[in-house]
């Protein structure tokens, strides 16, 4: 009776203790190199239900037009690419156990990110734990970086904070007897929102515009004609809203309900989503709506024309109707292929020091990320003219002049 | 000043529309003693009903009730016999569980018929409007408020005039008692229930034209509208009537003159206050159980 229990206590002891040594481990799960040739799975969380839906299925169309066109190329270095999606519902605990899934259930060779600054945060803690590199579309708030995360990449032209930069630099370009006197700002208090109205109002007020009204809203905000009525009450040239699309609309509808016309409106989402925002506001309410924006239908840069014919060919629909969320999930895919190139293999490691290194071509434009993946470059100012959305500033990349002031919502 | 004067008349306007969806929801409980968490996804689910005949049939919203709303009644006929009058036992506990099951269940099939992107309800009257004291009032509030006016005051009209109305008070007031003077208890539930799903049609095409809602967006509508009919009193269709447009007032008047922040927070101080002076609500009955 003695030996079987010795070595049962022995079985157990040292199944604890591979258990403890398992759950302590900080190791890369998937630290080699898939064998050449062999398939490999990219695993990403996706909002496919609750508030980011309609910008995670966006991020669908883009991974999934890019895995596409990678394979037909033969794959990423040789591998051929197959993408696993799952929902995290927007939801910053389920995106924590999707990624934790697909890193150690899974066993998916690379992972790419989510929607918003709210999901990457948390994601990226893990990911970084097993030491997976993170290329992410859509979260570029200030926290996302403030974490010091070596192995974050931001795929986009600027922080977010930065997005509103080229509006206000428009604004103060603007000869001084055409200059906007007053300003007058309300945002959701959202790590994506207000970090931008927050600099585009520092900078404006240093450029001697002065703040008529200043409101942040919680992001579970239904009701906005109160918002709006302090908005209007404070009558200022220029109206800046951190918006997501819900509120973007609403806002535009409750001016037309009090008749109210700024000489120039800026928003930091909704404008950018297309025919969707043209359908919800009414094509003629477009017209003047200005939104930050690191990517557009007609955009001169490499590939971006295939991009959007393949993009209608796949999906349907028209260039103005495409979410900048495609474009945004399809160029990280496109730094993810260079990357791979240039370091010679796909492994986490090689591709996080490659990334570090260099600048990356995607539709959106060049792009190169600092020790925390924050990108260099800088946003475009977007505006709709006749049903379109165009760049407007800086100069450099406009398109067409910017309408000013606003012609007045059609009622 | 007048930015405080705008406050108030949405206030009144947009309470009116959560006095209607509260109605329902505080009638249901006063007759049957469940809580109905589903309420909230059927008001959605009467949004969406609305939004397909105007998709499909180009049929305007409030003109699409007609359709909806005896379509809803016969729905929540067909709930109560299915899932609500087979529970004997520990009713409230348990229609908690049922109607978010049902909840949910909604949430489902509405997001598969429908996706989870966002919509909303259009008209030429959502942004057209008329000037008054200094600021614009967009129709779609105006007729809202007046619809939700008319539907309250025929569910008064029907509780308070008419025999079948006394049966439903009676149920109200002692369940057991009702049924022991000939009520027929099963029946009176079946069609309070009816009409409360029928209010949620009319609250739902309300709330889809002055919000964007997708089949998610029943979660903080269920909130607000437990927390108007706990404020009320439980049962009580004047109590939800003043809690709601006291909560959307206190809301929005908080939002213009401290901040949007602090909305929220200034109803659920008066709310605090309030159920401790008086725990049963502003129109809520204290009752005493044997034991």
């Amino acid at each position: 009776m003695r030996k079987p229990a010795f070595l049962a206590v022995t079985g157990i002891v040292s199944l604890g203790s591979l258990t403890l040594a398992a759950c302590g481990s900080n190791s890369p799960v998937n630290s080699g190199s898939p064998q050449a040739g062999t398939p490999i799975t990219i695993g990403v969380s996706v909002s496919l239900t609750g508030d980011f839906s309609g910008d995670g299925k966006a991020l669908v169309q883009g991974y999934d037009l890019w895995a596409t066109d990678e394979n037909a190329k033969g794959g990423l270095l040789g591998h051929h690419v197959t993408m696993k999606y799952v929902d995290d519902a927007s939801s910053t605990t389920q995106v924590v156990t999707n990624y934790q899934n697909l890193i150690t259930q899974d066993k998916v060779a690379l992972v790419f990110g989510p929607f918003s600054s709210l999901l990457t945060i948390p994601a990226s803690t893990v990911t970084n734990r097993f030491g997976y590199a993170f290329p992410e579309p859509a979260g570029g708030g200030p926290s996302v970086f403030t974490r010091g995360i070596h192995s974050l990449f931001f795929v986009q032209p600027a922080p977010v904070e930065d997005n509103l930069v080229s509006f206000t630099q428009w604004v103060l370009s603007l000869p001084a007897g055409q200059r906007p006197a007053t300003a007058a700002y309300s945002t959701e208090d959202d790590p994506f929102t207000q970090p931008q109205v927050d600099k585009a109002k520092a900078l404006l007020e240093a450029g001697g515009v002065r703040t008529a009204s200043y409101k942040v809203y919680p992001a579970e905000t239904t009701d906005f004609t109160p918002l709006a009525q302090q908005v209007i009450a404070a009558n200022a040239d220029v109206v800046i809203l951190g918006t997501q699309e819900p509120d973007a609309v609403a806002f535009i509808k409750a001016f037309q309900q009090q008749h109210y016309n700024p000489k120039a409106l800026v928003e930091t989402a909704g404008p950018d989503q297309g025919s969707d925002f043209a359908t919800k506001v009414g094509s003629a309410n477009t017209e003047g709506v200005m939104v930050p924006a690191g990517w557009w239908s007609s955009a001169k840069t490499p590939f971006n024309a295939t991009f959007v014919s393949e993009f209608i060919a796949k999906y349907g629909g028209t260039p103005g109707g495409i979410a900048s969320d495609a474009a945004e999930a399809y160029s990280v895919g496109q730094v993810v292929d260079q990357a791979a190139k240039k370091a010679g293999s796909i492994t986490n490691a090689a591709l996080i020091a490659a990334l570090h290194t260099g600048t990356y071509q995607t539709i959106q434009g060049p792009m190169a990320f600092d020790s925390v993946g924050r990108p260099s470059g800088a946003s475009f100012l977007v505006q709709w003219q006749n049903g379109l959305t165009v760049p407007v500033y800086p100069p450099s990349a406009a398109v067409a002049q910017p309408e000013y002031p606003k012609p007045a919502f059609s009622g | 000043m007048t930015l405080i004067l705008e406050a108030v008349v949405f206030g009144v306007l947009t309470g009116g529309v959560y006095a209607l969806m509260a109605s329902g929801l505080t009638l249901i409980f006063g007759v049957m003693r469940i809580i109905n968490v589903g309420h909230g996804a059927l008001v959605i689910l009467g949004a969406y009903l609305s939004f397909a005949l105007l998709r499909s049939a180009h049929i305007d919203p409030f003109v699409s009730l007609i359709i909806t709303m005896p379509a809803m009644f016969a729905l929540g006929v067909v709930l109560q016999l299915v899932f609500i009058r087979p529970l004997k036992e520990d009713r409230e506990a348990l229609s908690v569980l049922v109607t978010y099951a049902l909840a949910l269940g909604i949430e489902g099939l509405l997001g598969f018929l429908f996706s989870d992107n966002l919509v909303q309800l259009n008209a030429w009257y959502e942004t057209a409007s008329f000037a008054v004291f200094g600021f614009h009032i967009a129709y779609v509030y105006v007729f809202g408020f007046g619809l939700c006016i008319a539907i309250l005051a025929g569910i008064f009209l029907v509780l308070y005039r008419t025999t079948f109305g006394s049966a439903v008070r009676a149920t109200m007031l002692n369940r057991t008692a009702a049924q022991l003077v000939g009520v027929n208890v099963d029946r009176v539930s079946a069609i309070a229930f009816g009409i409360g799903v029928s209010t949620a049609a009319a609250g739902g095409v309300i709330f889809g034209m002055t919000n964007a809602f997708n089949p998610g967006s029943h979660y903080d509508l269920i909130s607000r509208l437990l927390t108007i009919i706990v404020l009320g009193g439980l049962g009580s269709l004047r109590g939800a009537v003043i809690a709601a447009v006291g909560m959307l007032i206190i809301e929005d008047v908080t939002a213009v003159v401290i901040s949007p922040v602090w909305a929220s927070f200034a109803f659920f101080l008066l709310l605090v206050i309030v159920l401790v002076v008086r725990p049963q609500g502003l129109y809520g009955i204290r009752v005493r159980e044997r034991i």
